[in-house]
């Protein structure tokens, strides 16, 4: 195999001076992370890029398969590297550009030469791996302002490094670089895209799902674990919190006008999710809520649901369309699992006219007569939680068998 | 007992056995149902149907569990003609085929389909000239096989792929149940076919179990209807314990098949030798060019039916060119198709290599058939 590193450039992370080491740290221990099972790394880092070394086939596999997922890398390249010969590295041009056959394209040659003495000049190079590439693929032409393809040329201390490609990374920020949010995950299409979108900006985030066991069945919350499991594909751990709010559900349509529940029951969500975000130190709350999507979402709903807290609600779907989400989730890998059907405890207790308007004051006064405190309070003491990514349980049931 | 009748049926692995029993004890509930233990057949199910996936080189959805190589022939034979009716309604096999693909197209033909058969060599073996001549605007499917279950030729898949692809629309169908796990044969683009049949009992699996996979979205119409199962393409309640075993046998056939495709050729290189002392007693019908778990020759004017009872008597299972054409009287389509002389056609015996089979069979086999040789044709040879 030909490539000995990968080269990594930074996503925005090159335009925030201050802050720069920290978010390179934080994208070397993500990276560290999502590459455990072909660890140990030699990752490098300078200061607009990052090179890590290839041992092997099969870290080159597995690295070039999970880094478009990792947040914070704009793109990245995988590289190979020659003697500082010329007759070697013309070699090695045309097995670079090899992967390109059959295409008709533009190319140029690009030099950047970090040795110094070099015998040959920047130019010099240019020339001659360029005429060489020409005269060896017909298909190629050069074209200098915006070729589709650009040979890149280090001449760095130790050896020549070569690369033609550039790989779209995910781009936005690290996970963690931005603190750590709760996620209010419902088994839908809508949140675990949310909890993408926020991730890509940088956030760790936790996730926090309604159980009401048996309105609502072990395979739902099954699917809302796979969900989670899903999102740590983009680098990061996640921890559940599955709350019992069987107890809490049954309260609310005994004792709330039945075109107010739907109001009432996400405020009490809120206000657990609070609860929860306050115990484990997260600062916002995450939802997937979309502007006017169904009854709850709503400008009056969100105004009646967000009285409960001063917490910021960070809504990153708020004016996105279904269509929009959709294909998200589809890219994400989300979307397969989000529609398996299976009742979530939303779909239970919907009444059949909730309110579209609600007022917060009637609310209020509806809610007054119940108690609904030391619920929440036993609610989010006998959470359980769960943590993400999970080793596989099925595939050991299955041992054997295949 | 020796058994060398592996192209009419293999014995099941011990492995094979046991993942059956093991999912009928313990996964045994309906893959559709909504319940926890529905849902945990139906993800076991699923890893059954990515574990071939992977085999084939094509991806999860394409994979389709049939009740074996008749049915799987048969879904492509009449599915994809009838979605393709606004393309056209000729269909190019050839001679030599399995019967659950040449009942199909006759079938077809009384139903007003056009069809050509292609003609084979003395090898069996196509001529890409008559295929590439034969290909029509409005051709709809090419089905064509890899591996004579007869008599082991082998066709030349790959090109006759890119023939098919760079000069029709047609759907190319590979019935591969003689050759999956004995010679490679998986996806490749247009490089390779668009749907491959597979039997599980050929390879060791069990029986009553097959797959159809594809290549990509097919345009394709269901022979079974019913309850939507297999995304709507094969009705009937998923059996899973066949389709878990049938994953495990082609896993291990893919496994080994280097090294038991040496083992093959090594004694078809044999036999080949050993047979060639005979003289013009034997008419061989396979050549060093087909696959090599498959030999099949000819006795001069003697019948096959009275080798085979003569081998039986010594403890070797052989048979006659093939398990569905051995009962019945006439001569079977292949040997036909070879244009044998007269004195050749009634003798064919085959005999067909399996897993299961070591170096000693093949010796008693020959120490078996030089007595039976003896006896039936006197010291003549």
């Amino acid at each position: 195999m030909i490539w000995k590193e990968i080269l990594i450039r930074y996503g925005e992370l090159s335009t925030k001076g201050r802050n720069k080491k920290d978010f390179i740290n934080r994208l070397r221990a993500n990276i560290r992370h999502t590459f455990m099972d072909i660890a140990p790394l030699a990752i490098e880092t300078e200061r607009d890029r990052m090179h890590i070394k290839i041992e092997s086939e099969e870290q080159y596999e597995v690295l070039m398969k999970k880094l478009p997922t990792v947040f914070g890398i704009q793109s990245f390249s995988p590289v190979a590297v020659c003697s500082k010969d010329l007759d070697e590295m013309k070699k090695l041009a045309l097995v670079i550009m090899e992967q390109f056959k059959g295409q008709e394209l533009t190319f140029k040659v690009e030099v950047r030469r970090s040795d110094k003495s070099f015998p040959l000049e920047s130019h010099e190079i240019q020339r001659e791996i360029g005429a060489h590439v020409l005269r060896n693929n017909s298909n190629i032409s050069v074209q200098v302002k915006k070729p589709d393809v650009e040979l890149r040329i280090e001449v760095r201390q130790d050896a020549i490094y070569m690369m033609a490609q550039v790989i779209q990374g995910a781009g936005g920020m690290p996970v963690g670089s931005n603190g750590k949010s709760l996620l209010m995950l419902s088994g839908g299409i809508d949140s675990p895209v949310a909890g993408y979108l926020l991730m890509k900006r940088g956030v760790r985030l936790e996730a926090i799902h309604f159980f009401s066991p048996p309105y609502t069945s072990d395979n739902s919350l099954q699917k809302v674990k796979v969900l989670a499991n899903e999102l740590t594909k983009f680098g990061a751990n996640i921890r559940l919190h599955v709350i019992p709010f069987t107890e809490i559900q049954v309260l609310i349509k005994d004792r709330v006008p039945s075109n107010t529940t739907m109001t009432t029951t996400r405020r009490l969500m809120m206000r657990i999710a609070d609860k929860v975000r306050e115990e484990i130190g997260a600062l916002g709350i995450v939802t997937g809520e979309s502007l006017g999507q169904v009854a709850s979402q709503t400008l009056e709903s969100l105004t009646a649901i967000n009285d409960v807290t001063n917490t910021p609600i960070l809504r990153p779907l708020i004016a996105f369309d279904k269509l929009e989400i959709i294909d998200i989730a589809e890219q994400i890998g989300t979307y397969e699992t989000s529609i398996q059907p299976f009742e979530d405890c939303c779909t239970i207790f919907t009444p059949a006219n909730p309110k579209t308007k609600p007022k917060v004051e009637k609310v209020n006064y509806y809610e007054s007569f119940t108690e609904f405190d030391e619920l929440i309070d036993r609610a989010v003491r006998n959470r359980e939680v769960y943590k993400f990514p999970e080793e596989n349980k099925v595939k050991d049931k299955f041992e054997g068998l295949l | 007992m020796i058994y060398l009748d592996n192209s009419a049926t293999t014995k099941p692995h011990k492995e094979v056995l046991n993942t059956f029993i093991q999912v009928n004890e313990s996964f045994y509930a309906n893959p559709s149902s909504i319940h926890e233990a529905g849902v945990e057949a139906n993800t076991l199910l699923d890893r059954a149907r990515g574990q071939i996936a992977d085999l084939l080189h094509t991806q999860e959805q394409f994979i389709l569990f049939t009740a074996g190589g008749t049915e799987s022939n048969n879904f492509a034979i009449f599915g994809v003609p009838k979605a393709n009716t606004h393309k056209g309604k000729h269909i190019i096999t050839t001679e030599i085929e399995h019967p659950s693909i040449l009942e199909g197209v006759k079938s077809l033909q009384n139903e007003g389909y056009e069809v050509d058969y292609l003609k084979v060599d003395a090898n069996g073996v196509i001529s890409i000239e008559e295929l590439q001549a034969k290909l029509r605007k409005d051709t709809v499917l090419v089905s064509i096989m890899h591996v004579n279950n007869e008599m082991g030729a082998v066709q030349p898949i790959e090109e006759i792929a890119s023939i098919i692809h760079e000069k029709s629309r047609a759907t190319f169908h590979v019935d591969a149940v003689q050759s999956f796990g004995k010679l490679p044969i998986f996806f490749n683009d247009d490089a390779g076919p668009d749907i491959i049949s597979i039997s599980g009992h050929k390879i060791h699996g069990l029986k009553g179990s097959g797959i159809i996979a594809f290549r990509k979205k097919m345009n394709i119409i269901p022979l079974l209807l019913g309850g939507g199962q297999e995304r709507g393409l094969r009705s009937g309640t998923v059996a899973v314990p066949q389709a878990v075993a049938l994953a495990k046998a082609a896993r291990m056939a893919i496994e080994t098949m280097d090294e038991s495709s040496k083992k093959y050729r090594k004694w078809h290189n044999d036999l080949l030798e050993f047979l060639a002392q005979f003289g013009e007693n034997i008419h061989l019908l396979s050549s060093n060019k087909g696959a090599a778990h498959i030999l099949s020759f000819s006795v001069k004017d003697l019948k096959g039916e009275i080798l085979i009872n003569a081998l039986q008597k010594r403890g070797i299972i052989v048979s006659t060119s093939s398990a569905c054409s051995s009962k019945q009287k006439k001569t079977s389509h292949v040997v036909e198709a070879l244009d044998l002389h007269s004195n050749y056609k009634k003798g064919v015996i085959r005999l067909s290599f399996g897993a299961l089979n070591t170096d000693e069979d093949i010796i008693e086999f020959k120490k078996a058939f030089t007595d039976v040789m003896k006896e039936l044709k006197g010291d003549k040879n």
